[in-house]
């Protein structure tokens, strides 16, 4: 029998609107020591399947309809208040998303790690403070935490992005649970950070013999760690099996559409940029930040871009990546001058643009233009899309009254939204129908520049598909300039002509996309293109071993 | 966070200089003056008050003697309490009126947050729906009104409590306390509930959860400390409001306490009396804003570090 069993499981949501089935009808299995992974886009139930098994589920609107649980042979929906919390943390435990807002701001990072054995529901289990901390501190070790002992007292905003996942895994494994459960546990997360987290995560997998249920919607990671793969789509499953099956045979339409989903290799279109004829050069450009972190209090800067030169060529796109915090969206931002620059100059067509007041720079707003990253915050809710879309036009005089509503037809004809939708506010769209929203505002003006900043990050791998497609198009048909910032070295890869790589508010180096992966220069970025996860799970785990 | 304090206090001086001027002028500018009555008294007698008083001079003069004697921290001699300055006058009347927003607070600050924890803890139930209407009822009642139905109750008809006083017979203090911290317990109450409903909701919330913890040390441990900040930030402009609103509770009550003075002082054109009053309760409002903004800060480990690193 295995640890845990789960059969036609079917959970509903009764909402005001009707009831949606966020789960129908799941049953999966997992062994001591297996990992399943279970692969699926946004909304498609993965996080509900396992959240509900530790009841973490916010009941109402979540209604557990049908289905059972059994784990070691325990049905866990039948299981009372009291029971579950000592299931919780001791048996299955759970690693969440985002490290940023999965630990409490208010708490240092060690009480929040020893308050499962503190506060054990086993009374006989309970440990004083003095064994609790010694316990945190060599588990702090053991995940990779440096001076763990002196960081033992340090809060959540002390700690970077990977090492407050570290913390929430240490957190997670304190108590020796048998199953836990990682819900895409690197998404948030850089590239190099996120080798080293899987790396951490197979090693305890390993030492400590627990079973592990991967929830991701990145196929290359999942290639990496799993055994077998579960496909969930619209709360059913589609279909499951061995990795290796999952990702050579595929008998499944949607599996196939998901794989085939994922940019890799090359841009197929050709380059159209024209030479030595830059529309934007970029010379010595430096902006700082007041630093106000702890110790500094402003004297010193940040140094986000600390002198940068590029050339933008008419006609390219031209791919910056960057880990967070390598300054790659203030350099776009300073570009556009959104961001106030400290030194340098940045000259559009001609014209340094620093040298011009805010009201003159307004003409040549215009011909500029920017696409953000998360189309869920990016546009305004109490504006309709008529209203978004209409608003630049009318504010640089490229419309009036007589023909505002062909030229936002014609907008929402070339980013691919219905006429019917015009009337629409931005929450009734999905997060790749507002990105679309997006990309028509900033290309509504008829710009000869666009700077898109991580366009995609936010969404699933086939509306992601779909926009970068978009992208390129409209690149082509109205001859734009673009400067594509991305974490995600295969999505530059795929879209950019040239590429530059910057860390620490530098350019590390830069060249033409196919030259620069087959033989790039620099350590850091043959550390970066190596850190990239492949969907391929026998290349994949070549690219780990040799690692 | 001295520094943090310090730049506060000096931010401050121009607020209060604009107070100080502001109500300077509209006093004087007032039709009527503290001496003059319904019955005539003859102009030789008023001329010799107003010179005793220096209300003779050119009004920029009265007013730069006046700036002087408040940098001095003097308030001048009351007009209409012959004898008596104005300085005397509010220290007699501080402490009932402390004493009588502290435990008003205190009424406002246990009612408050405990109804809103509890209505936060399980939204949209009659756990949340009976403590926040009961709220909204506290909001809607003044205390004119909620001090006299008090009396009536509890003093009258159950003889429980004392009808008026101030510390003459035991009990006396609780109607006044409970008249006067009700709308802000409603307040807080509302407060709390919204700061800890937005907590609850936090990543971190299910991260304890996830981890074992009881209900218990999740709202006490975990989301109190957040879902307070709101409350905090309130407690400044809350305190200062409790102190300067207690004239309808004082009277009420019998209580001398400031608030009487200083309605009296409006009625009178007594200069000084408002004067001196409205920059006492400036001060108090701009003291216990800054304190809660501290608490505020000292609450938050991030922003304390930042204040922290601004002492080295």
């Amino acid at each position: 029998m295995a640890l845990l069993e789960v059969d036609g499981l079917k959970i509903y949501f009764h909402t005001r609107n009707g009831v949606v089935k966020a789960v129908d009808d799941v049953s999966f299995s997992v062994d001591a020591g297996e990992t399943l992974a279970i692969v699926g886009e946004s909304g498609s139930g993965k996080s509900v399947t396992c959240y509900s098994l530790l009841d973490l589920l916010p009941k109402p609107p979540a209604v557990i309809e049908a289905g059972t649980a059994l784990f070691d042979g325990e049905d866990l929906f039948a299981c009372d208040s009291v029971r579950m919390r000592q299931i919780r943390g001791n048996d299955i435990a759970v690693i969440f998303q985002d490290p940023m807002t999965s630990l409490n701001p208010f708490i240092s990072i060690g009480e929040q790690l020893i308050e499962p054995l503190i506060y054990h529901p086993d009374k006989m289990r309970i440990k004083d403070r003095k064994t609790a901390r010694k316990l945190a501190i060599e588990l702090l070790d053991e995940v990779g935490i440096i001076e763990p002992e002196a960081r033992f007292d340090c809060y959540p905003h002390e700690f970077s992005g990977g090492m407050r996942q570290r913390v929430m895994i240490a957190m997670a494994l304190i108590n020796k649970p048998r199953l836990l459960i990682c819900d895409e546990p690197t998404t948030a997360l850089d590239v190099t950070i996120q080798a080293q987290i899987l790396e951490l995560i197979k090693k305890l997998q390993k030492t400590r013999d627990v079973a592990v249920i991967f929830i991701s919607h990145d196929l290359g990671v999942v290639a990496g760690i799993a055994d077998k793969v579960m496909v969930m789509c619209d709360g059913t499953i589609r279909e499951a099996g061995g990795t290796e099956r999952i990702f050579y045979n595929s008998e499944d339409e949607y599996t196939k559409k998901l794989l085939a989903a994922i940019p890799e290799g090359a841009k197929l279109l050709p380059n159209r940029a024209e030479q030595d004829k830059p529309l934007v050069t970029v010379r010595n450009l430096k902006t700082y930040f007041e630093d106000y972190s702890k110790g500094s209090n402003g004297k010193q800067s940040i140094k986000a871009v600390d002198g940068v030169s590029l050339d933008l060529q008419r006609g390219e796109i031209l791919g910056l990546v960057g880990e967070s915090g390598s300054g790659k969206s203030t350099l776009g931002r300073s570009i556009l001058q959104l961001a106030p620059t400290t030194s340098g100059s940045v000259t559009f067509d001609g014209t340094v643009l620093g040298d011009l007041k805010p009201k003159q720079l307004v003409p040549w707003r215009r011909r500029m233009q920017m696409i953000f990253q998360d189309p869920y915050a990016s546009l305004n809710p109490r504006m309709t899309v008529y209203e978004t879309l209409a608003e630049p036009l009318l504010y640089h005089g490229l419309a009036d009254s007589n023909n505002i509503d062909q030229q936002v037809r014609q907008l929402m004809d070339d980013v691919g939204l219905a006429h019917s939708q015009m009337r629409k506010y931005p929450h009734e769209f999905s997060g790749g129908q507002r990105q679309r929203i997006a990309i028509g505002r900033a290309i509504a003006t008829k710009p000869e520049l666009i700077i898109a900043d991580e366009p995609v990050s936010a969404l699933d791998v086939t509306i992601q598909a779909q926009i970068l497609d978009l992208i390129l198009e409209l690149v082509e048909r109205h001859n734009l300039t673009m400067l594509f910032i991305s974490h995600d070295l295969s999505v530059v890869r795929y879209i950019s002509d040239r590429v530059m790589v910057m860390n620490k508010g530098l350019i590390v180096e830069s060249g033409e996309t196919e030259a620069l992966w087959a033989d790039p220069q620099q350590e850091y970025t043959q550390q970066l293109l190596k850190a990239i996860p492949l969907a391929d799970p026998k290349r994949e785990r070549l690219r780990i071993a040799n690692g | 966070m001295l520094r943090f304090a310090l730049n506060r206090l000096l931010q401050a001086i121009p607020v209060l200089l604009i107070v100080i001027s502001a109500t300077f002028l509209l006093v004087h500018s007032a039709p009527g003056g503290p001496f003059s009555a319904d019955k005539a008294v003859p102009p030789e007698v008023i001329k010799a008050l107003e010179a005793q008083y220096n209300l003779d001079q050119p009004l920029w003069q009265q007013y730069v003697s006046y700036l002087g004697d408040v940098l001095k921290g003097d308030f001048g001699p009351s007009f209409k309490y012959s004898g008596r300055t104005v300085n005397e006058l509010i220290a007699a009347g501080l402490p009932a009126t402390a004493e009588l927003a502290l435990y008003a607070m205190l009424v406002a600050l246990v009612i408050g947050i405990s109804a809103g924890v509890i209505a936060a803890m399980r939204p949209n139930s009659m756990q949340d729906y009976v403590p926040m209407s009961a709220a909204m009822l506290g909001i809607c009642m003044p205390s004119f009104l909620l001090g006299p139905l008090l009396v009536l109750v509890f003093g009258i008809h159950l003889e429980w409590l004392p009808v008026s006083g101030w510390g003459d017979i035991p009990g006396d203090k609780i109607m006044p306390s409970i008249t006067l911290g009700t709308g802000y317990a409603a307040y807080i109450a509302r407060l709390s509930r919204g700061g800890m409903l937005e907590v609850l909701s936090q990543d971190y919330i299910r991260t304890a959860r996830a981890k074992g913890l009881s209900e218990r040390l999740i709202i006490f441990k975990h989301a109190l400390r957040g879902g307070l900040i709101p409350v905090v930030a309130f407690l400044g402009p809350a305190f200062a409001g409790l102190l300067g609103g207690s004239f309808v509770v004082e009277t009420i009550f019998q209580i001398p306490g400031l608030g009487r003075f200083y309605v009296q002082a409006a009625f009178n054109r007594d200069y000084t009396m408002i004067l001196g009053m409205t920059i006492f309760f400036a001060t108090l409002i701009i003291l216990f804003n800054l304190l809660s903004d501290m608490l505020a800060i000292w609450l938050n480990p991030k922003l304390r570090q930042q204040q922290a690193g601004g002492n080295n």
